[in-house]
């Protein structure tokens, strides 16, 4: 091809032969383009599904949205019986129980993906990172289980020492049930914590070492090396992979079901039982009667899915630009 | 050139807070990853502990006992779980090995762009999202919870993970082997079937194996899919018990029995989980090994 830019326009340096492509006919009897479509269709399939996904909830949500509107989101009725759907209570759910899981876990995390990273031998780090691994693999209702069985008689019984210190606190005030956005998002903490670890690992692993030995040079210690010459060079990884855990606290369903308390109310305090968007489908779906009813439902999952979509988009957009990042520095 | 180490008066560089900070800081991460792992160690052992405890033959041979009645077990669960497994592989399977070779060998430009960005899509859906969908398509128009129905559901959420761990094991075949196959006048599809996906297979069955163990666990697109059944469920399309939905319904019910039985459960699904997870390592290992000769 740059041969024939180069040559004077119309005669090829080439013979024509040894360009020619073989012809589609060619190829379908060759039995390539053959694999090709079957490939292609089992490709396309995945679009077709997820397409399929997106119509659903829209289609199957309409009565809900075209009856309440925006309204749905920020209303805290929630009363089935006479046909009032608010759904605060829940949204609001969702977010503290995340955020909270958040605050738990990023720290503790990135401390261990830190020491697995940067001072444990490789082969002690190995083995805790795929124990760590095999964790991330642990189903959402077994959390949900150790959960309600163990959390929670643990929580009970260490609240009431907590209280004392902290429980002039507006969002530590009230009677401690067991059940509660607290729990929840101890509970989320501890099932996003691998990933956390294991994507920060992977990510400060991969800082170039001249970054350190630069930093060891100027007589940095360890603890500054660490901190100030590979975390930051490693942010955008670790803010992925945060994202990601985000993602994942968010649209979780066993776990919080089965310790969040299920009651459709706001409260400031983190003691109080409370509901989120995915416990609610799991516990009405079933239950739903008419049509507007099923409908809140799946509006709900609507923007659930939505707001996870939004959250993955960016994690994906932030682990490609360090992609970048590495290539061009 | 020998240097005396006669700095001795000089300040000691870096200085003594810094150092300070330096060990009070690296025992903190030590410390989170202590927590870490004992925290989780915690909840594996105690849920042998339990498990183990509440486990006996019954379990895995009787049909669940009506409440206040020992002795029933899970037979139809783990019947449901498996057929559940078996339908969800037969749908996510082919269509991820099918994907994943496109994208590997044949893919490029926008069709590439637009199926690697639907299959993150895909694979971000929260499982209850992904019930609600399949309840919506399958449920619906048939008007009742069936197998069916939950081995849909499970099936697309293989899709997303064995179509990405076939791609990558695909792409991971070096150019050399395939420039082997064409050069020696096989054709491009020839040099996928007998040259590249063989070189692959390790890693492919690996990644399936471990995309089985994560949808085995799933409980939420079950719920109001595949549903629950307090029998056995012949065929395909009525309700079926499954051991995550017995779990669920069994921790949250107030019966110390039926607790019992949650643990057993979790006991024999989690252990299935790992003994999956663990071989299909050692594949992959085993696989890595002969590679290298």
């Amino acid at each position: 091809m740059a041969n024939a830019a180069l040559s004077t326009p119309g005669i090829p340096m080439q013979p024509r032969g040894l360009e020619k492509k073989q012809t589609w006919l060619e190829r379908l009897r060759k039995g390539d383009e053959v694999v090709h479509l079957i490939t292609l269709s089992g490709a396309w399939s995945i679009i077709v599904i997820t397409g399929l996904l997106v119509q659903h909830l829209w289609v199957y949500s309409a009565i809900a949205r075209h009856t309440f509107g925006w309204r749905f989101l920020f209303t805290s009725t929630w009363d089935p019986v006479n046909g009032l759907f608010g759904a605060w209570p829940f949204v609001y759910g969702t977010i503290v129980t995340s955020i909270l899981a958040l605050v738990i876990a990023i720290p503790i995390g990135l401390g261990t993906a830190i020491f697995l990273a940067e001072l444990a031998p490789r082969k002690i780090s190995d083995a805790l990172t795929f124990l760590v691994e095999l964790l991330a693999a642990v189903p959402s209702v077994i959390y949900g289980l150790v959960g309600i069985f163990l959390l929670i008689p643990i929580l009970t019984t260490a609240m009431p020492y907590f209280q004392k210190v902290f429980g002039w606190l507006p969002i530590f005030s009230g009677t401690f049930y067991g059940v509660s956005y607290f729990s929840a998002a101890v509970i989320l903490a501890i099932m996003v914590v691998p990933f956390i670890v294991s994507i920060s690992r992977e990510v400060l692993l991969a800082v170039p070492v001249s970054q350190r030995e630069a930093m060891m040079a100027l007589g940095a210690t360890k603890w500054d090396v660490t901190w100030r010459a590979v975390v930051p060079y490693a942010r955008q990884g670790i803010m992925g992979s945060i994202f990601l855990a985000l993602a994942r606290a968010l649209g979780e369903t066993m776990a919080v079901t089965m310790v969040i308390g299920n009651v459709a109310q706001v409260s400031t305090s983190l003691l109080a039982p409370g509901y989120t968007i995915a416990a609610v489908i799991a516990n009405e779906f079933t239950e739903a009667t008419g049509d507007l009813y099923l409908h809140a439902l799946i509006e709900l999952g609507l923007v659930l899915f939505a707001v996870t979509m939004i959250i993955n988009a960016l994690a994906r957009l932030l682990m490609l630009t360090m992609r970048g990042h590495e290539v061009t520095g | 050139m020998i240097v005396s180490r006669s700095s001795s008066n000089s300040p000691s560089y870096p200085p003594r807070s810094r150092k300070i900070i330096n060990y009070i800081m690296l025992s903190l991460t030590g410390l989170c990853t202590l927590l870490v792992v004992s925290v989780l160690l915690t909840i594996l052992v105690y849920l042998l502990w339990n498990g183990v405890h509440a486990l006996n033959l019954n379990f895995f041979t009787k049909l669940p006992a009506p409440v206040g009645q020992s002795g029933g077990g899970v037979s139809n669960a783990i019947i449901g779980t498996l057929k559940l497994l078996a339908l969800a592989s037969a749908i996510g399977v082919p269509i991820g090995l099918l994907g994943g070779i496109y994208l590997s060998e044949f893919a490029g430009g926008w069709s590439a762009f637009t199926v690697r960005y639907t299959t993150d899509l895909l694979n971000g859906v929260p499982s209850v999202v992904m019930g609600i969908f399949v309840y919506t398509l399958v449920v619906l128009p048939m008007h009742h919870f069936s197998t069916l129905a939950g081995g849909i559901a499970l099936g697309i959420m293989m899709i997303p993970i064995a179509l990405r761990s076939t791609e990558d094991f695909l792409r991971a075949v070096p150019r050399s082997l395939r420039e082997g196959g064409l050069a020696l006048g096989a054709s491009k599809s020839e040099t996928i079937f007998t040259i590249v996906i063989p070189a692959a297979i390790y890693g492919i069955i690996t990644g399936i194996m471990l995309d089985v163990a994560r949808v085995a666990g799933e409980t939420a697109p079950l719920l109001f899919t595949a549903f629950g059944n307090q029998f056995n469920s012949p065929g395909w399309l009525q309700p079926t018990a499954s051991l995550p939905v017995v779990i669920y319904n069994y921790a949250i019910s107030p019966y110390d029995e039926w607790h019992q039985q949650a643990w057993a459960a979790g006991f024999v699904l989690l252990s299935g989980l790992l003994v999956v997870s663990i071989i299909a390592r050692l594949i992959l290992a085993r696989g890595k090994k002969l590679s290298h000769g």
